[in-house]
């Protein structure tokens, strides 16, 4: 494996910026080839920004559907696809791609380095994921129709998906090698290239969640890419790891998939606290509360993500001991996730805040992922989950934890840190009508779904009994809301790039803290060549 | 150590860690087979003995559902004899299954099973079953399959009666293929 | 900042808070009781309602009492009321606080959570058995103790009308995919078992008045169990993803009382003996 190191002034033709900018000029050289960790992360972020519409237009699919009672638009079975890939394409393709692309730019920045630890495996990590998902993708259009037994894939119904599932493993396999990758030079380039003075302990939270992160892919990519391989081999190869009839055990398969799952669930969120965590501070204008707990309350969670995986399970027929350890344990997951909730307050209390988009989209998620956070709670409670589990009540549980959760998280920080990448500042009215529509839509779609799964409504069904149409219309006008306002974020996006005329001061904000914000705006190719002297944590320094 | 030596250490190590995660998610098959035997999780944890030295008799009464299913793969009748018997702890017991060929063909029949409520496998002992063998049937022919076992006496308290269920598949039984159907 | 400030704004606030909170709770509930569980007509539903129904409150309490602290800094603490920022990072005072409160909190949770999880697990003493067979796309119910067996499939007219494009009007149809062909029909006030298993993949048996669901296996048997308080017809539906027509296969329960159910054995098993 490639593990070599940048040499700034020797790497890349000079393109006669003054400014120790050495882009190359040639467009294959610049975007295929790249070694450079801001260019990677551009890709990774357009690569899952387009994901992210794609998966968005499987959903509109599903909303369409469910407007109302009776099938009008897809057959059953494609319905299933919509909503198998909808969910593979959001959480490999869009959510974690887009977590991979920040760190990308900001954690060399963050740390005071010049480029990633692992430049050339950083270029393949990226490249793998263009031909992981047109493969993925392609299945759809296969005789055998793409996967449909949902993203859980659990067999024995997802051994009947036809020929096209060896392409749906290959892919996960592609993705999973991916994201390792990514990881690895995640890790390394945190371990090896602070620069003097960036003691572990200083570093600013994102870095912190992401090197967790970065961990948890590790130790649960493979775990997914075992398990998939084994329900290949039963599928193709008449091995017998699932099989009931030849002494395996369908119900393995969900232990070993939710060993992977419940770690991912963290995966897609902890990079989101990260953020939470750098942007409340800056518009505050006062110290991170808790930094130190808020590490540990991370590493805690991470820590209990591997022992709580059956709670996505307790229907399927446990020892009495078994569920009651798996309740227990989930429910105390509950307590570092407060603490972080807890010190976000704290962080605003007293403080002399500002409402800029990233801060909007911040309290935004804040709110609404303690809604998710604590209808999670609700869901770990055994015998109150004998009546959620599969039901609405669990997709707006997931959902809130997902799309306020992570997605406003992501849309944080891309207008916390677009003027930091583009040089531009982004313009603030369309980044307020983004934010106000997505958060009053994102509420439509998915808080009627609580009372949906309450009431008794199934998840993963195309077709309703009619008392519960009136909250499925709502649901599937807020979800068509949400997803064309997203299209104001791809103008904003395009227009801060492009167009915008006002240029950014290197702080760009007030109140912003760490050493991106010492580096132009935007910063030159490579971030820090002379690395910076460290002397303090930024985040909780109290001036 | 320079820079370059580092970042190679840490992704050699990594790439360890990762290649030894993948060898767990396999590793899971086996461990998780150990804590069906050892949490009874599942309902299989059944133990095999090739005698009765093990029962020591007791006073206290369970009552046994003898439960039989046929997979729609295989064209088999298949019920129990007596379907719901009381029996004391520890005394050596058999009970009779009864399965009948309806198909027009020879079949090999292989049956799976197990234990309701799943703390229960723990406490039963079987000495012999015709689940352990693969069965052949004749068109239209019945036999008469049994179970050779015994409940272990120290059978907690709360247990008054439990299900043994048994499944019988077609030998060789892919959940991939519906052509059967 | 005057500290009475502090005051009247936190307690404005609140108020929001719990009308937000009872606009969103409460008052979808008033017109119709579709919105929330149901209570059913078991105890174990009950059970399951009422733990439903504390956590809920715990869960709008906390929500209530974190976003009151948070929108009482957003009105107050801002810039644009030339609020200085204070400079404290941290409290360990305050940190061991949000740590043990919210334990104390989820102790007091488990403690219903779990005699309600031990009374579900518990199927001992049960008066009669039925079991359940799962398959692509119908339920098989077998009365262990009286041989009487049946299937169970989606009624003709939801099925007419769901096809895609009928042209018929869902709400048309009676109980429209909430309707079978053969119901499960069961005595009040009886426990009953159920084994549970499935004939080709993973399906889960849901009917909400009893309180639970629970998967369906191929080559495993689950069990469960109820004991209705009231009769009446219940209607639930296969929660558990089984391929195309996962959304086709609801279960109806009728549940009599005990001598209209005896009439009701007595004429299947002259059925299906006219039947052989
Ligand atoms: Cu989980
Ligand atoms: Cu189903």
């Amino acid at each position: 494996m490639s593990t070599e190191v940048i040499h700034p002034d020797t790497h890349h033709v000079d393109d006669g910026h003054d400014h120790g900018d050495h882009k190359p000029s040639n467009f294959l050289d610049r975007w295929l080839f790249t070694t450079n960790h801001k260019d990677i992360g551009t890709l990774y972020l357009i690569f899952s920004l387009t994901m992210f519409f794609i998966g968005g237009s499987m959903a509109m699919v599903i909303r369409a559907e469910l407007f109302m009672p009776g099938l009008q638009l897809v057959e059953p079975d494609f319905f299933n696809q919509m909503t198998t890939m909808h969910a593979l394409i959001m959480v490999f393709g869009a959510v974690m791609p887009a977590w991979v692309g920040f760190a990308n730019w900001l954690i060399p920045m963050m740390i005071g380095a010049p480029d990633m630890a692992l430049p050339r495996m950083n270029n393949w990590s990226f490249w793998i994921l263009p031909f992981a998902f047109t493969m993925l993708l392609s299945t759809l259009f296969m005789d055998s129709g793409g996967p449909a037994a949902g993203w859980t894939l659990y067999p024995p119904l997802v051994l009947q998906t036809g020929t096209s599932f060896a392409f749906v493993v290959f892919a996960v396999h592609m993705m999973g090698v991916s994201s390792i990758m990514g990881s690895i030079n995640i890790i390394a380039t945190i371990f090896n290239m602070r620069a003097p003075g960036m003691r572990l302990l200083r570093m600013p939270m994102f870095v912190w969640t992401w090197l967790i992160t970065a961990f948890l892919l590790i130790a649960v990519m493979p775990v997914l890419a075992g398990a998939v391989t084994m329900l290949l081999t039963d599928h193709f190869f008449s091995t017998n790891f699932f099989n009931a009839a030849g002494g395996g055990d369908p119900v393995m398969f969900q232990h070993i998939f939710w060993f992977f799952g419940h770690p991912e669930v963290y995966i897609m969120i902890l990079p989101a606290f990260g953020v939470i965590s750098e942007i409340l501070p800056t518009f505050s204008r006062k110290p991170l509360f808790g930094y130190g707990s808020m590490v540990y309350a991370t590493a805690t969670i991470a820590f209990l993500s591997f022992i709580v995986w059956a709670h996505h399970m307790f229907t399927v027929g446990m020892p009495l001991q078994g569920e009651l350890y798996f309740m227990y344990a989930t429910m105390l997951i509950s307590v570092p996730t407060g603490v972080k909730v807890f010190n976000w307050v704290s962080t605003m209390w007293q403080g002399s805040m500002t409402f800029e988009t990233p801060m909007l989209f911040a309290i935004g998620f804040v709110v609404l992922f303690t809604i998710g956070g604590l209808s999670g709670l609700m869901l770990a409670i055994t015998a109150a989950d004998f009546q959620y589990h599969d039901t609405y009540f669990v997709v707006a549980h997931f959902h809130y934890v997902l799309v306020p959760g992570s997605v406003f998280a992501l849309m944080a920080a891309t207008y916390y840190w677009l003027p930091k990448f583009t040089g531009n500042m982004y313009s603030e009215k369309w980044g307020k009508i983004h934010f106000w529509s997505s958060a009053i839509f994102v509420n439509v779609l998915f808080f009627p779904q609580h009372y949906l799964g309450l009431a008794g409504m199934p998840r993963r069904i195309p077709d309703y009994s009619p008392q519960f149409a009136d909250f499925n219309m709502i649901s599937s006008l807020g979800g068509f809301a949400f997803g064309a306002t997203q299209l104001i974020f791809v103008g904003v996006v395009l227009h801060c790039a492009y167009r915008s005329k006002v240029k950014a001061t290197p702080e760009v904000w007030e109140g912003s803290r760490g050493l991106e914000w010492t580096l132009d705006s935007p910063p030159a190719y490579h971030s820090f060549n002379t690395p910076p002297v460290v002397t303090h944590n930024a985040l909780s320094r109290a001036d | 150590m320079n820079l370059q030596e580092k970042n190679r250490k840490v992704t050699r190590r990594l790439v360890l860690v990762a290649v030894g995660m993948f060898g767990f998610g396999f590793a899971l098959w086996p461990l998780y087979t150990v804590l069906c035997e050892v949490t009874g999780l599942g309902g299989r944890a059944i133990q095999v003995s090739e005698d009765n030295t093990g029962a020591v008799a007791s006073d206290r009464i369970v009552s046994i559902r003898f439960d039989a299913s046929v997979n729609s793969s295989l064209p088999w009748e298949f019920k129990a004899k007596e379907k719901v018997s009381e029996f004391n702890l520890g005394v050596p017991s058999t009970a009779y299954y009864v399965a009948k060929n309806v198909g027009n063909d020879a079949i090999i029949g292989q049956a799976t099973y197990n234990v309701t409520p799943p703390e229960a496998s723990l406490y039963f002992v079987k000495t012999e079953c015709f689940c352990f063998t693969e069965q052949l049937l004749q068109a239209d022919e019945s036999q008469e399959m049994p179970v050779y076992f015994y409940i272990k006496p120290d059978l907690p308290e709360h247990i008054k009666d439990i299900t043994l269920s048994y499944t019988f598949y077609r030998h060789g039984y892919d959940p991939s293929d519906r052509s059967h159907l | 900042m005057k500290k009475e400030n502090t005051v009247i704004v936190a307690l404005a606030v609140l108020a929001a808070l719990v009308a937000t909170t009872w606009l969103i709770l409460v008052a979808p509930g008033l017109g119709s009781n579709e919105v929330n569980m149901t209570r059913g007509v078991t105890q174990q539903s009950a059970d399951h309602f009422e733990l439903h129904m504390i956590v809920l409150w715990i869960c709008a309490i906390i929500g209530i009492g974190v976003f009151t602290v948070m929108f009482t800094s957003i009105v107050l603490h801002r810039k644009s009321r030339n609020h200085t920022p204070a400079k404290f990072s941290h409290s360990t005072k305050a940190e061991i606080i949000w740590t043990v409160i919210p334990v104390l909190i989820l102790v007091g949770m488990a403690v219903p959570a779990t005699t309600a999880l031990v009374k579900m697990e518990d199927s001992s003493g049960a008066e009669m058995t039925v079991k359940i067979t799962g398959f692509q796309w119908r339920w098989k119910y077998e009365y262990l103790d009286e041989d009487i067996s049946f299937i169970s499939s989606l009624d003709p007219n939801s099925n007419a009308a769901r096809q895609l494009n009928s042209g018929m009007v869902p709400a048309n149809v009676d109980n429209y995919l909430l309707n079978v062909d053969h119901p499960l029909v069961l005595p009040v006030g009886k426990k009953i078992k159920f084994l549970i298993t499935a004939d080709d993949v993973i399906h889960s048996w849901w009917v909400p008045a009893l309180g639970w669901k629970r998967d369906a296996i191929p080559g495993f048997v689950n069990e469960a169990w109820t004991n209705i308080e009231k009769p009446g017809t219940y209607r639930g539906q296969c929660a558990e993803l089984c391929g195309k027509d996962h959304g086709f296969m609801p279960i109806v329960v009728i549940a009599l009382p005990q001598d209209e159910y005896d009439t009701w054995v007595s004429e299947q098993l002259a059925e299906q003996g006219a039947a052989l």
